[in-house]
This record gives structure tokens, C-alpha cells and sequence, in this order.
């Protein structure tokens, strides 16, 4: 559906050049819920923000390909290249951000926020029309039709990034991008939000692309994980087959970062941090923080392959 | 002198919300009773969603509020009493902040080791930068960091988890007793957060070092506290030993945390209550999870729950263990010392 070949996309800044996705290779696919994870300044919100289209300077692609793939009522699927997708916002593809708190307009009531988002992709222009329609889905999202009337500092953090949920997804878009969707929420409700985007996915078959770094949620939710680090996708594979057999030491260690109900071991985090982007090292960029380290690590680029069915990996133990 | 480090005896804080004459009160602190011993240090998780309470109790612990009933005693002293020996400065020798924003808690235009020897000279540990220069040194030496490599740097040349190290170096440098650290890793990246949390366990076991850990990631606080306080509306509706609060929980709110969290290795099933009217919990007369709450019955919605014990160590604010029946083995508001 979409496909992503060599991608780089890099911020320009006084300093110099930010490598932030530097030679991207994957495809998603239809009906999927991709997870996408690694520490902040991995690339991985940059590589959102190129799926969506949304490449402002100081942003720009520097090479490779962008392809995307609408499907059409019957007829054949079109292909939409960079500055084509965003004609196509709200209805074939749409953004879920982080912090539902500074997304929403505070001084405008949210009805009217989903008027000025939806309103202009719609066939119908009639007001009523439309606001019967928001009110029908927000009920079969579970959601009160009160808040439609009401103002974003009235509702919950909760609320607001379920609101966020039902306006991304009131198109029925074929593409839904999430960009830690619940991050900064507590625990309760951050279950309640993935559910309901669990469900919403389930029931219009749609891909959902969903970028953290709790590889718990990620468990939870996806089919289908991309484990990038400084810039690069260092592992690809099947949900389960990550956590069951993580082939990358990056991975390896994340997983193994994460603690427990229940199990009491002492565990570690990752020492040292990622390199800048700015200058990224030759060779592996995890070589320096990587337990397993040999010398080819330091000069030569591991490169992304197939080592079992479907599971990617970018590493020199394999 | 008291067998206590810390005791919170009854605390109660209420906020006035809206106008002053159509305003309502909102409880955020209801009658806490909490306390940790003196003898042997220890880390406290207080854990909790949004609006349970879980800050403001650390804001009282800080001075940043003062409580609306209620005493909080700090090694015996009562701290908002003005005749108090820890009155003034000398009250931050014994307690020490942490903060949830480690790029907020130091300013983008002062170099952060100024931050340490300001510290070290207003509290009065150094009398002049020279002197200061060994005590800073040292505190950031139990942290895992050199002063060399923090020495004339800025907040935005660190990473995240190394800047809430040195936040947690410059809180160590009047060698406090305790420590109230706010949701200390919730802004840090899940790779770096162990790091973190187990320089607490570090800081506990060879200085001495207690910690009131808030949070609501329960996976961390099962990992690093030896006493767990579940707080909800204001309640601490469960404590004891987070060994076994956190594998048998005794209170429904805490079973519903724990079937929250999103573990590796167990998936979720599909049911969830939302919570909807928040300040009608708050206000709630009796059992404020009552609305939520699976097993509950006509009484929870009537009479407040008792603190119930559950073991020497271990209280709940339900009805559940009690088979419903108020005044069975219960012990309102009674003082429940942390086992020596």
C-alpha cells in the first residue's frame, strides 16, 4: 500500500545536515497494524511526517522513492507520489497526533473542528447533514455526543485524544497514522484509546501505522514492527517473532529493558546514547553501544535481509 | 523524637474550584495516613492516575502547599509548624525534589553545573565556590557522572536521561534523608528509564537514602519500591508491601491498574469502563470507584468504605474483604506503622 525505497529525508539547520530517516526500504501493507519503535531523535516521527506527506523546510527528501497506493471504487488502484497524498488528507489518510492537549483549537468548540476538517472533503454541504453523521459515528465509537458541543479545556486528556481518534478516522480513511497516540496518558486510559483503535482498524480494514516507544503497547496491538535507530531500520519483522526471537541487539536490549509485574530481576537500560545525526558514524550506528561489537561493525553498513520468513534484519551476526 | 521519617497523619487538602460564590470544593488529599520508618531507608511508590491526588501529596511534602487538616511530620517534626527546628532553608537539608521534566527543571541559558553549586551555597553545604567545588564533585560521582564532562555545558548538549541524573546529583548534595521525586522517568525514553530507577535502588542501598517514588507506571514501582500506596480521588484506597499488593491485589481499582498496564507476554483482554465525571467522583459521599467498580453493592454507594486490614502490613479502603459488612476488623484512621 504505501512503499518506501531508500528513502532519506534530512533537516537542514545552522549546524549542518540532520540525517533523521537516512535509506529507508519497507512496505506497508493493507489491513496491518504496523508498529513503529525506538528512543526519541530515531527518525521515527520524521518517517511519520513523510508518510503523511507533510515535508516542510527545514524537512526536505534528499533521495529515494515515496509511493503510495489508493484503491478506488472498482477501478484501478491510483499511485500518489510526494505532494500528491495530501490532496487526499482526511479521506485516504489521516494523522492521529501526540498530545491531543495543543491539537485541538482551544477557543473553538469541537463540533465545528470536525466541520473545518472533514467538511471540505464531503459531497454533502449541508450542516445538518454532516453533524447528524458526526453524531451517528461518535455513537458508535461509544462516545458521548455531548462533547460536540463543548470546548477542549471542558473535556479529559482522555477525551480529547479520542475525539482526536473519531475526527482521523470519520472518513474512513484507507491510512491512519498514530504518533504516540497515548503517551502522557495514564495507564487506564491509555488501554481504553489503543482498544478503540484496535477496534476502529477491525472494522474498516484499514492500516494503521503507530509510532512509540513502549514496546509494551506495541506488544499489544501490532501485527507487524519496524525497530529504527538513528535514522535507520535496523529490524523488520512479524509482532511475535520480534519479542520471541529478536534478532537485532538493539531489539534484544529493549525488550529486555523493559520491567515487570511480577519479576523482580535487575535489569538494565541501554548505556550511552545514540550518535548525533548530524555526523553519524561509519559502519553499524548501534557499534557503539552494542554488547556484541566486532570490527567489521565499525567500518562497514550492515545491510537489511531476510533471515527468516518475512523477518528483516540490518546486523553482521547474521 | 519519633520512630518515623516521614508520617502524614490525616492530611487533607481541598481546592477551591470556580468562583467564590458558585464554586465547589474538590478534595484532592482526603484524609492520608502514611508514613515510612526511620531506621531502615526505604522507597515508597505512591501510584495513581491523573487528579488522584498523587502530586499534591508531594507538593504538601515539598512545603509548596500547605494542608487543609491534617499534620505531616518529617523525623518528628511537624513541618508547617513555624517553631519547628526544620523551619525555613534548613528544611530542604532533609528533603529534596526531583521533577518529572529534566529540559524544564534547568534553565536553556545557565551552564547546569551552576545549578549545582548554587545549590550547595544557598543551603549552606560549601561556604564558597572553591570548597563547593569537592561537594559537587562527589555528588555527581554517585550518579555515574564526571564533573569534568558536566563542567560548563549547557541542559541542551545532554540527553534526557543524563540530565535527570545530574537533577537527581543536585538534590543529593545537601545529603538528604529523603527524597519526593515526581514521575522522575515518565519524560525519559523506556531503553534509558532502568538506568534511572536503579541509581535510586543504588542511592538507597549505600546512602541511605529514602524515596517517595510518584508515578503511575506500576512495572517501575513494582521494580524499585518496597511499599506501595494506590491513591484514587484523593484516597489511598490500597497499601502495603508492593510485593503482595502488586501480585494480589485486594482493592478492584488496583486489579483494574494492573490489567491495564501493558505487559510483554499477556495480552489484553477487550473490557473497560471509561471514566466519565470526574468531579461527581470526587464529590462522591461514599466509595468514590463505586461507579466503576465490578463487584460493587448498594452499601459502597451509601457509607464510606472502612480502612480494612488486610494483614499486619497491608490496609484497604473496601468493602470487598470485609464480605461487605461495615466494622469488621477495620481501622479508621488509626496509625499503621511500616514494619521495623
Amino acid at each position: 500500500m504505501l512503499k518506501l525505497r531508500d528513502l532519506r529525508a534530512y533537516y537542514d539547520t545552522p549546524k549542518g545536515t540532520v540525517k533523521a530517516v537516512d535509506g529507508v526500504t519497507f512496505d506497508i501493507r493493507e489491513n496491518e497494524i504496523l508498529g513503529i519503535a525506538g528512543e526519541s531523535g530515531c527518525g521515527k516521527s520524521t518517517l511519520l511526517k513523510v508518510l503523511y506527506d507533510y515535508v516542510q523546510p527545514p524537512l526536505r527528501i534528499v533521495s529515494g522513492e515515496y509511493q503510495a497506493e489508493m484503491s478506488t471504487n472498482g477501478n484501478q488502484p491510483k499511485i500518489l507520489g510526494p505532494g500528491e497524498v495530501r490532496k487526499h488528507w482526511w479521506d485516504y489518510i489521516s494523522y492521529i497526533p501526540q498530545g491531543s492537549m495543543s491539537v485541538l483549537n482551544p477557543v473553538v468548540r469541537i463540533e465545528k473542528q470536525f466541520f473545518d476538517a472533514v467538511g471540505k472533503n464531503q459531497d454533502i454541504q449541508n450542516k445538518n447533514v454532516i453533524r447528524e453523521r458526526v453524531a451517528g459515528y461518535l455513537k458508535e465509537l461509544e462516545l458521548p455526543v455531548e462533547v460536540l458541543k463543548s470546548y477542549p479545556h471542558q473535556l479529559s486528556g482522555g477525551m480529547k485524544q479520542r475525539v482526536l481518534v473519531a475526527l482521523g478516522t470519520f472518513l474512513h480513511p484507507q491510512i491512519v497514522l498514530a504518533d504516540e497516540p497515548t503517551t502522557a496518558l495514564d495507564v487506564v486510559v491509555q488501554k481504553g484509546i489503543l482498544m478503540m483503535l484496535t477496534e476502529v482498524q477491525a472494522r474498516m480494514k484499514n492500516t494503521l501505522v503507530m509510532v512509540s516507544h513502549d514496546m509494551g503497547v506495541h506488544y499489544q496491538i501490532t501485527n507487524r514492527m519496524a525497530i529504527m535507530y538513528a535514522g535507520k531500520l535496523v529490524e523488520l519483522g512479524p509482532t511475535e517473532a520480534i519479542f520471541n526471537k529478536p534478532l537485532h541487539p538493539y531489539t534484544q536490549l529493549l525488550i529486555e529493558a523493559l520491567p515487570k509485574v511480577g519479576d523482580r530481576r535487575q535489569r538494565e537500560g541501554i548505556s550511552g546514547r545514540p550518535p548525533s545525526l548530524l555526523n553519524p558514524p561509519d559502519g553499524c550506528r548501534f557499534a557503539a553501544r552494542c554488547p556484541q561489537v566486532m570490527d567489521v561493525c565499525r567500518t562497514k553498513e550492515p545491510q537489511l535481509v531476510e533471515i527468516e520468513p518475512d523477518h528483516y534484519v540490518a546486523c553482521h551476526l547474521y | 523524637m519519633s520512630n518515623h521519617l516521614l508520617e502524614f497523619r490525616d492530611v487533607t487538602k481541598t481546592f477551591r474550584i470556580g468562583g467564590l460564590i458558585w464554586g465547589t470544593q474538590l478534595t484532592a488529599v482526603d484524609h492520608v495516613n502514611l508514613s515510612l520508618a526511620k531506621d531502615k531507608p526505604s522507597i515508597l511508590s505512591v501510584v495513581g492516575e491523573s487528579g488522584s491526588g498523587k502530586t499534591t501529596l508531594a507538593k504538601i511534602l515539598l512545603r509548596l502547599h500547605e494542608p487543609t487538616s491534617g499534620h505531616v511530620f518529617i523525623d518528628g517534626e511537624d513541618i508547617f509548624d513555624s517553631r519547628s527546628a526544620l523551619h525555613g532553608k534548613d528544611y530542604y537539608r532533609f528533603v529534596q525534589p526531583i521533577f518529572q521534566n529534566p529540559f524544564e527543571t534547568f534553565s536553556m541559558r545557565k551552564t547546569v553545573d551552576n545549578y549545582l553549586f548554587d545549590t550547595a551555597l544557598q543551603l549552606g553545604i560549601a561556604k564558597s565556590r572553591n570548597k563547593a567545588q569537592d561537594v559537587v564533585a562527589e555528588a555527581l560521582t554517585s550518579v555515574g557522572l564526571d564533573i569534568s564532562t558536566v563542567r560548563g555545558k549547557y541542559p541542551n548538549q545532554f540527553s534526557g536521561g543524563e540530565l535527570q541524573r545530574i537533577s537527581v546529583a543536585r538534590g543529593l548534595i545537601p545529603r538528604p534523608k529523603l527524597i519526593v521525586a515526581d514521575e522522575p522517568v515518565s519524560m525519559i525514553d523506556a531503553s534509558l528509564r532502568m538506568n534511572i530507577v536503579n541509581l535510586f535502588l543504588e542511592l538507597k542501598e549505600n546512602y541511605g537514602v529514602s524515596l517517595i517514588y510518584i508515578t503511575h507506571d506500576l512495572s517501575t514501582a513494582y521494580y524499585v519500591s518496597d511499599y506501595i500506596a494506590i491513591m484514587y480521588r484523593g484516597n489511598v484506597v490500597e497499601y502495603g508491601p508492593s510485593d503482595e499488593i502488586l501480585t494480589n491485589a485486594a482493592h478492584p481499582y488496583t486489579e483494574l491498574l494492573l490489567d491495564s498496564v501493558p505487559t510483554v507476554g499477556k495480552k489484553w483482554e477487550r473490557n473497560l469502563k471509561p471514566p466519565e465525571l470526574e468531579l461527581a467522583e470526587y464529590q462522591a459521599a461514599a466509595c468514590k470507584f463505586a461507579e466503576r467498580c465490578p463487584y460493587v453493592q448498594p452499601i459502597c454507594r451509601e457509607i464510606k468504605p472502612p480502612q480494612v486490614r488486610i494483614t499486619e502490613t497491608r490496609r484497604a479502603l473496601c468493602y470487598r474483604p470485609v464480605d461487605y459488612q461495615p466494622g469488621k476488623t477495620t481501622v479508621e484512621s488509626e496509625q499503621i506503622a511500616v514494619p521495623e
